[in-house]
């Protein structure tokens, strides 16, 4: 038995989620990415002197819907602190975030397993807080650059508790929390973006131990499969260390997703006293019962809901349910292609089979898909009803990718693609493949069941050909084994 | 021109004796001639003054002046003025020229009054005396044979009234810097209700305590300077949403059956004769206008001044760490790396004062400390708001003295930070506990004016500045002007 065997994983995880409002969370300057470096930054978030925050309630509305979201507690008052540290990015030497009165309480976060089942991950709480600008260490010639764009920027910062054991089990919560913050519309979900950054807290324990070991953290994380290297290295590193009779350092690591390699940052030893206070510019924010209900009131459907809701309705599997249901793009993207198609599982195939591929590989988000739900569902219906075979509809499908066409129905005309489903026409050109093809027909009246499906094959190639790849192979099908067998 | 209140300035506008530019060019020429013995100003503004005073009368021209139009005034350098030097009274912004008015001086700019500059002030409004300036000291202009401190931190906006520079002048109080200058410049100050004046643009200190308010000659002048002052601002989410009275209307209410209170903790032992003579007197003759007096207790007085040097500093430094010399302010010659830009940057920039504050405040919220310094002393702010709270229960204001003593010399609290800090006891309870406080002059010891501190309920301010009115309707304390000042009447 190996040794790694022995030892049990135990994963955290702090996920930052920038919130997707319009200006920042105490200033009115634009949160859009991409500007030109410090152009949406004012007075405020430069942290000139005498410049005072106001609250976005955009932010804080937000944050309560995650907090429904998760059926976590609202806090009835919430207080911002201060949290002092110097850094050229961090305008005032402080950040505004909260650490004694988060807006939201516990919480839990169901996960689904590979083997179908569902874990429970407890949420300790979720903050707001401000995000820091940007420090640019390339070409300043020996200095660094600072963008302050993104200072100011409302993020909430989700913890959980350490219930994850597996790297899959983790990337499989931070997947759903993108779907839950995505469903309800208060993030982007850009990770590329940094939209979605995350810390991952790890320690590992002699398996049946309850007292957790020493963890370390290794900070700013902004893809699943980073997220999951990252685990899998820290988790070997520790290993050996144990192993080799070492201790683990409580630390502060950073991860090089390009080299996969981790290295310290800094230890709990060197780690800053931020001497939190409560910011005396923010007074506490109350909210009373009538505020929080009516945005419980206003909440979209939330992945778990919709999944049940697509195995109830679409009787789609638990696996499909589960994926298409994740991504709440893709999920108003099945469901209206759907009603045009009549058709949930075909649908639900084409969104996970050829539209996924086809995204993730030109690395398009849902949201900018060339094809739009309304083109797929025709393309379903036309494989549906028998105009379309499988090889014309892939044909039909890239045409529409690169949008030199439009219109399924066109594209079909036009590229005469419809699938010829005559049965007179069909017979005619079975016997005229067949009359060319004597020897193979002996071989298939000598061939037991089993070879003669085998051999079926062999004519099929030859009717397609024939038919120009229009003739509809189910119809060729019957029509073979009816004049074969007779 | 000289000893008119901005009332009488503004009438005599109405009435066309005097022009704005007149009136501008008088005070600039006094500044020019008297301030190189008082530097009371940072900067001034003359040009944009004299821009300003005519831009007043062709509106006045053109009938629509209002009372402030063409009125000369000053700001203390705290407040960021757009396009115009902003320092705070300190090396670290010895050249910081805001893109951005504050709130305060906004008003100022909409209602048409004229600003010729920019007050000397302690270093981001740190000190009792000015003496902790970048700029110099500012001297009292009520000096005799020895140099004396105007007060501070808004010493230079004291000084600059009292010599008659400027009619009025804003000021700042953290925890007495106000009513304390006031007191020793025989002037009428008022600190409002924290949250009554916005705070955007005032640099601040400490934030839960700093607020913005009016350094005048008279009651009504500053009831006057008030009424442009106050009002909610949606740039700062802790002013308040509150209606502002026109706080002139009450100041001719009769007082009669005004209950004032007497805090016997700062009626004790320790209060000079003199002084203890002068609130005596002060307090018979508002007794003969109708007032009843009472002994009341503030029973947590005493912690006023630890809890306020805890508190003050642990906000300061943290609103002091934007200096770091990265974006503004000050920044030291080839800093070698990051550690060194920001060491030197701030060890040169900021002073003894201010640097001494950051420790404290520093150490105050450090882990392991915080509960013992930080979180006791807000504690007790509780207890000192809830002992002036009980106290408005039985009185309509309170009355007491503003400083303990009057006027002093310089390096007179020699190298003892904490001599310095007791110079505001009687006044930094109501910054704890968010309340208005104001000085008005009561009397002269050994030649030198001697305030006295009125404490009014939340919002009262219309009730102090009536009490204050009337006070000054039967006394003439505050029509005194220094002698040596008086002698260069032009």
């Amino acid at each position: 038995m190996s040794l790694a065997t022995q030892w049990e994983t135990v994963i955290g995880l702090e996920v930052h989620v920038q919130l997707a409002t319009k200006t920042k969370i105490f200033s009115g300057s634009s949160t859009a990415y991409g500007a030109e470096p410090n152009t949406q930054a004012n007075a405020v978030d430069l942290a000139m002197p005498g410049t005072l925050p106001v609250p976005n309630e955009q932010a804080f509305r937000y944050a309560i819907m995650f907090g429904l979201a998760i059926n976590a507690d609202i806090a009835k008052r919430s207080v911002f602190e201060r949290k002092n540290y110097f850094y050229p990015d961090l305008p005032k030497g402080y950040q505004t975030t909260q650490l004694d009165l988060p807006i939201v309480g516990p919480g839990v976060v169901d996960i689904q397993l590979e083997n179908g089942e569902t874990k429970s991950i407890r949420i300790h709480h979720a903050h707001l807080e401000e995000d820091a600008g940007k420090s640019l260490h390339d070409d300043y010639h020996g200095m660094s650059g600072i963008d302050l764009n993104r200072a100011g920027t409302p993020l909430i910062e989700i913890v959980s508790e350490p219930d994850m054991r597996t790297s899959e089990e983790a990337v499989a919560f931070a997947k759903k929390l993108h779907s839950i913050v995505t469903s309800l519309g208060i993030c982007d979900g850009e990770m590329s973006q940094g939209s979605m950054r995350f810390d991952v807290n790890i320690s590992i324990r002699p398996k049946g131990e309850e007292k957790l070991g020493t963890r370390t953290e290794t900070k700013n994380l902004n893809s699943y499969r980073f997220m999951e290297k990252a685990i899998k290295l820290e988790v070997e590193r520790q290993i050996d260390v144990l192993e080799d009779g070492g201790t683990i350092t409580q630390e502060t690591r950073l991860y090089d997703g390009d080299k996969d390699i981790s290295r310290s940052m800094r230890s709990k030893e060197e780690a800053n006293d931020y001497r939190y206070f409560p910011c005396p510019d923010l007074l506490p924010v109350t909210f009373d019962d009538e505020y929080i209900e009516q945005i419980r009131g206003l909440l979209p459907e939330l992945p778990d809901a919709r999944r049940a809701r697509f195995c109830e309705t679409y009787g789609l599997s638990e696996y499909d349910a589960t994926i298409i249901s994740n991504q709440s793009g893709l999920s108003d993207y099945f469901e209206v292609s759907t009603k045009i198609s009549g058709d949930s599982k075909l649908s639900a195939n084409w969104v996970m089979g050829e539209l996924s591929a086809n995204l993730n590989s030109n690395d398009v988000h849902i949201k900018h898909c060339p094809i739009n739900a309304e083109q797929l569902g025709q393309l379903v219906l036309r494989v549906k009803d028998g105009t379309l075979s499988s090889s014309s509809a892939k044909k039909v499908f890239s045409l529409l990718w690169d949008q030199s066409e439009t219109d399924v129905d066109q594209i079909i005309d036009k590229q005469g693609l419809k699938q010829v489903s005559d049965t007179g026409a069909l017979e005619k050109l079975v016997d005229n493949v067949l009359a060319s093809m004597p020897e193979q027909i002996a071989q298939f009246k000598e061939a037991d069941d089993k070879k003669r499906k085998k051999l079926m094959g062999g004519f099929m190639g030859p009717l397609m050909k024939a038919s120009k790849g229009q003739g509809n192979p189910k119809l060729f099908n019957e029509i073979l084994a009816k004049k074969l067998n007779s | 021109m000289l000893n008119k209140t901005v009332k009488e300035l503004s009438d005599g506008l109405a009435q066309g004796e005097f022009s704005s530019l007149e009136l501008s060019q008088y005070y600039l020429e006094r500044i020019k001639r008297l301030d190189g013995n008082i530097n009371s100003f940072i900067t001034v503004t003359e040009e944009q003054a004299l821009k300003s005073a005519k831009a007043a009368d062709e509106l006045r021209a053109k009938g629509q002046a209002s009372t402030w139009t063409g009125i000369p005034f000053a700001h203390k350098d705290i407040f960021c003025t757009e396009g115009t030097l902003t320092t705070c009274g300190s090396r670290m912004l010895e050249n910081f020229i805001p893109p951005y008015d504050a709130t305060v001086v906004s008003n100022f700019k909409n209602a048409g009054a004229v600003c010729l500059g920019k007050t000397n002030m302690d270093e981001f409004a740190m000190g009792s005396s000015n003496e902790t300036s970048f700029f110099g000291k500012v001297i009292n202009p009520w000096s005799n044979e020895e140099q004396l401190v105007p007060g501070g931190s808004s010493g230079g906006s004291a000084a600059a009234v009292a010599a008659r520079l400027v009619p009025i002048a804003t000021a700042t109080d953290t925890g007495g810097s106000i009513r304390q200058p006031a007191s020793l410049c025989g002037l009428t100050g008022l600190k409002p209700t924290y949250g009554r004046v916005s705070r955007y643009g005032m640099i601040a200190f400490a934030s839960s305590l700093d607020q913005g308010g009016p350094m005048a000659r008279t009651a009504e002048d500053a009831a006057m300077m008030l009424n442009i002052m106050s009002g909610h601002d949606s740039k700062d989410s802790t002013s308040i949403v509150k209606d502002v009275p026109d706080y002139t209307s009450q100041l001719n209410n009769s007082i009669k059956g005004l209950r004032i209170g007497l805090p016997k903790e700062f009626f004790n032992e320790h209060l000079s004769p003199e002084l203890q003579a002068i609130l005596q007197t002060a307090i018979k003759q508002l007794e003969s206008l109708g007032a009843t007096v009472k002994e009341i207790s503030l029973p947590h007085s005493d912690l006023s001044v630890p809890a306020y040097y805890v508190i003050a500093p642990a906000e300061c430094s943290a609103n002091l760490s934007r200096f770091d010399g990265v974006r503004y302010g000050h920044r030291c010659d080839d800093p070698k790396d990051l550690m060194d830009l920001y060491t030197r940057s701030r060890s040169e920039g900021f002073g003894d004062e201010v640097k001494r504050r950051i420790l404290i405040g520093a150490y105050a919220l450090s882990a392991g400390y915080y509960d013992a310094y930080y979180r006791k002393a807000q504690q007790v702010r509780r207890l000192i708001k809830n002992d002036f709270v009980s106290a408005f229960e039985e009185v309509d204001i309170i009355l007491g003295p503003t400083s303990p003593s009057e006027a002093f010399g310089f390096n007179a609290k020699g190298d003892d930070p904490v001599k310095m800090y007791l110079e505001d006891i009687f006044t930094i309870s109501t910054n704890l506990a968010g309340l208005p406080g104001m000085s008005l002059p009561a009397g002269l010891i050994n030649g030198l004016p001697i305030g006295m501190q009125l404490i009014g309920n939340y919002f009262d301010e219309a009730r102090m500045l009536n009490v204050a009115h009337q006070f000054q309707s039967i006394t003439d304390w505050h029509t005194l002007a220094p002698e040596n000042i008086a002698l260069n009447n032009i």
